[in-house]
């Protein structure tokens, strides 16, 4: 087979400039040789002579690979639930071409050896996997983990993910050192002090339902302080720290984060996929929503909130406060979730659903322009985590890039899937926008 | 590879009572109609009617008169009764509740009567097995026929059994008084209630009762003073209350008496011709007082003894329907 592909007659989407044009694309030993922008066939040639397999795009958006700065690939130590293989394959199938894998693993990947380990060849990922180890030794919260060292075997930020780094001292050391290396802190913002027992949004449905709720005041007091800290180290450190606040569900939080924006701190934030499409009328069972009462497979961590915090969400994506979309992809074995709603893991899985769902509500509901939607996924995702060569289409750059068809609507069938877990709330639900080829470093990694 | 595991979505059987908000007030007049025949029925004729049946009673909880009534109540109808408690099974060896359900059925047992201390699981073990199940408490959430008996203690009282309906209970104000927070009776009482016409009224304090509650059902009314809401009750419905949980929420059990406990001074200053419930079991001396809990206005022990009439029924719809036609001709 030749390493050779010849992208023809697609639409050329840049997310950053939000612009679209006819054009073609070769690919050579995973690079982009050549971009031809206006009426197909100039590339014909050169394709030919690199014997390049010729993937037709008539009718179809070409646009750089997906970047996901949330998921978790389970490897090493719980491997029932995904590996890096079938997880990355399932990032291929919803068109992500880099994905950072999130440290809660066992062992938690707090050292350069298992950094190492999950960034080997040996793991076969499809897709390019990219990594933040711990914040912390053990994702314990009390001591830093070796930031340079892991800096330097790839690292790309650090988080405790799943726990919060709670500490004010501990927290404030992390920017520090995080900062001096110009990477990111990635906050899992969660006061766990307020939310022992909790299973769902604190509200009138968990009420309802009987189970404990996380209140709004558990995400946005840490974001406070978090920012709170920025501020204070930006003042005494002359420093310029990075917080990244992970998957962000409640307008108290995202005002903050607006904010602080707004005062010039270096804060980005993530929203996901479900924050956006769903409620916590979910778990009170709702057909609109495809749910049944008690579904676990609509709890994660943070939950699902009100409608007026998953409106928050969707404006904080439109405005900008929202950098990036990110799936906090989290699969569970399905005997896993099946017990009672209290005693389920949190998490459900998103790859394979993320710009189906995006599309269809910042796009379809909210008239998002298909570039905007795209450089959530792409040009503001590599902004965050500073990758320079990502998130466009650009000669001489890796050939990360996703053929969509961003019209096609159609209802998600988990049957598809190829994670290894199946804990996802939008079975049946409505998508918009179908990958039909996912290409990761020249290689055809997805085909519809 | 296979994902052979039970879709969560699996529909449940429609002779279950998960919660009290699946079965309309039509249904409820069936199921007190039936309650009332199966109550008067013959011995002989009554065991008939689940002749070798398998009842499975599986609770995580302790419990008393729940279990005893679902039990008897099975046992009146001639069906044969199993239990499984939490503290002899292989719960304790940490068996899941789906796979404890599918073994109870691979057992023969048609139906399944839960206590779980974790809210919805008889939903899941209802999706889990496909049998009918009902709910005898889950968590904080429901105890459904817990407002079943209550129901019919209430209509007793007001001398209305023959008509129930949606007027049934039209111009009575139940005024449901204590934890409520943590309380399935208060949530299962308080979304049948109001459907019957009554005026649900909350009290109890900020810590037991916070203001989301209002948005449990349509119409529902909180009264934080005790004595207030005392003058407007027809029924006072105490809640028992956990010591435990008091020293949790930092309030002091006896200033919450002074507040909110029903003694004979409180009751025949402000509401002496109400009725007095008590789901049990009762602290005395915390929530209520002996001499209200043992005096003329008190129907406490009336509502054990509904209760095992209103199970009675709830079995025979499990089995056969709902439907009081469908009791073989006496």
């Amino acid at each position: 087979m030749s390493d050779a592909l010849y992208l023809r007659n697609g639409t050329l989407l840049q997310p950053a400039s939000d612009q679209q044009m006819p054009g073609d694309l070769l690919v050579v030993h995973g690079l982009v040789r050549a971009m031809h922008k206006g009426e197909s066939g100039a590339l014909d040639e050169e394709a030919r002579q690199c014997a390049a397999e010729i993937i037709d795009c008539t009718g179809l958006t070409v646009a750089p690979g997906l970047i996901d700065a949330h998921v978790h690939l389970r490897e090493p130590g719980q491997t029932h639930k995904e590996t890096i293989a079938t997880g990355t394959s399932a990032a291929a199938a919803g068109g992500f071409t880099t994905v950072v894998a999130m440290p809660n693993t066992t062992p938690v990947t707090d050292s350069v050896k298992w950094l190492r380990f999950v960034q080997a060849p040996e793991r076969c990922a499809a897709v390019r996997v990219l990594a933040m180890p711990a914040a912390t030794v053990g994702s314990m919260g009390q001591e830093l983990t070796d930031y340079e060292a892991l800096q330097k075997a790839g690292a790309v930020g650090f988080t405790d993910d799943g726990k919060p780094v709670l500490e004010d001292n501990v927290m404030r050391a992390a920017l520090v050192a995080a900062a001096r290396l110009g990477l990111p802190i990635s906050q899992h913002a969660e006061d766990t002090r307020l939310t022992a027992g909790a299973s769902m949004n604190a509200g009138p449905v968990s009420f309802r339902l009987g189970l404990r709720g996380m209140t709004v005041e558990a995400e946005s007091g840490i974001v406070e302080r978090d920012i709170r800290l920025l501020e204070e180290i930006e003042q005494t450190e002359r420093l310029r720290p990075h917080l990244h606040v992970q998957h962000v569900s409640t307008a108290k939080a995202l005002h903050a984060i607006r904010d602080a924006k707004a005062r010039g701190l270096h804060v980005t934030c993530e929203v996901s996929p479900h924050h956006i499409a769903l409620t916590d009328e979910a778990i009170a069972g709702e057909a609109m929503q495809g749910s049944v009462r008690y579904d676990t497979r609509f709890k994660m961590n943070p939950p699902l909130r009100s409608a007026e915090d998953r409106d928050a969400c969707i404006a904080a994506l439109l405005d900008g406060t929202a950098d990036i979309i990110a799936t906090d992809h989290a699969p569970h074995a399905a005997w896993e979730k099946n017990v009672e709603f209290e005693r389920a893991p949190n998490g459900i899985v998103g790859l394979e659903t993320a710009l189906g769902v995006a599309l269809r509500v910042l796009q379809g509901k909210h008239g998002l322009s298909l570039g905007r939607t795209l450089a959530l996924f792409t040009s503001n995702a590599a902004a965050v985590l500073g990758l320079r060569d990502l998130g466009a289409i650009a000669t001489g750059a890796p050939a990360d890039l996703v053929v969509f068809d961003p019209g096609a609507a159609y209802r998600y069938d988990v049957g598809t899937s190829v994670s290894r877990s199946r804990n996802t709330p939008f079975h049946g639900a409505p998508m918009l926008g179908r990958i039909d080829f996912t290409i990761a470093g020249g290689r055809v990694v997805f085909r519809r | 590879m296979s994902f052979a595991v039970a879709s969560p979505a699996a529909a449940t059987h429609s002779g279950s009572l998960l919660s009290i908000q699946d079965i309309s007030v039509p249904q409820v007049r069936d199921l007190l109609v039936l309650a009332t025949k199966l109550e008067t029925m013959p011995h002989r004729e009554r065991i008939a009617i689940l002749d070798g049946r398998k009842v499975a009673l599986l609770f995580y909880e302790s419990s008393t008169r729940t279990r005893t009534s679902f039990e008897l109540a099975a046992k009146s109808l001639g069906a044969m009764t199993t239990l499984v408690s939490d503290k002899s099974s292989s719960i304790e060896k940490g068996e899941s509740l789906h796979d404890t359900g599918v073994t109870l059925r691979a057992l023969g047992a048609e139906c399944i009567i839960l206590r779980s201390n974790y809210s919805g699981a008889s939903e899941l073990l209802a999706r889990s097995t496909g049998l009918p199940v009902l709910n005898a408490g889950d968590g904080m959430h429901e105890h459904p026929s817990q407002a079943l008996l209550d129901l019919r203690t209430m209509l007793e009282w007001f001398g209305t059994e023959a008509e129930v309906g949606e007027t049934s209970l039209q111009g009575k104000a139940v005024v449901i008084t204590g934890d409520i927070r943590h309380s399935r009776v208060a949530r299962s009482n308080a979304l049948l209630l109001g459907r019957l016409g009554a005026q649900v009224v909350l009290c109890g304090p900020k810590a037991l009762l916070p203001q989301e509650a209002l948005q449990l059902a349509p119409g529902i009314q909180m009264e934080r003073d005790f004595d207030r809401a005392l003058t407007k009750a027809d029924v006072v419905m105490m809640l028992r209350i956990q010591r435990e949980r008091l020293v949790g929420l930092d309030l002091d059990a006896t200033e919450y008496a002074v507040g909110y406990q029903l003694n004979e001074r409180r009751l025949q200053q402000f509401a002496p011709k109400a009725l007095v419930m008590h789901p049990g079991p009762m602290v005395r001396g915390l929530e209520i007082d002996s001499a209200v809990a043992d005096g003329s206005q008190s129907r406490i022990e009336r509502q054990v003894t509904h209760g095992l009439a209103v199970r009675m029924a709830l079995l025979h719809r499990a089995f056969i329907s709902s439907a009081p036609e469908d009791l073989p001709a006496a």
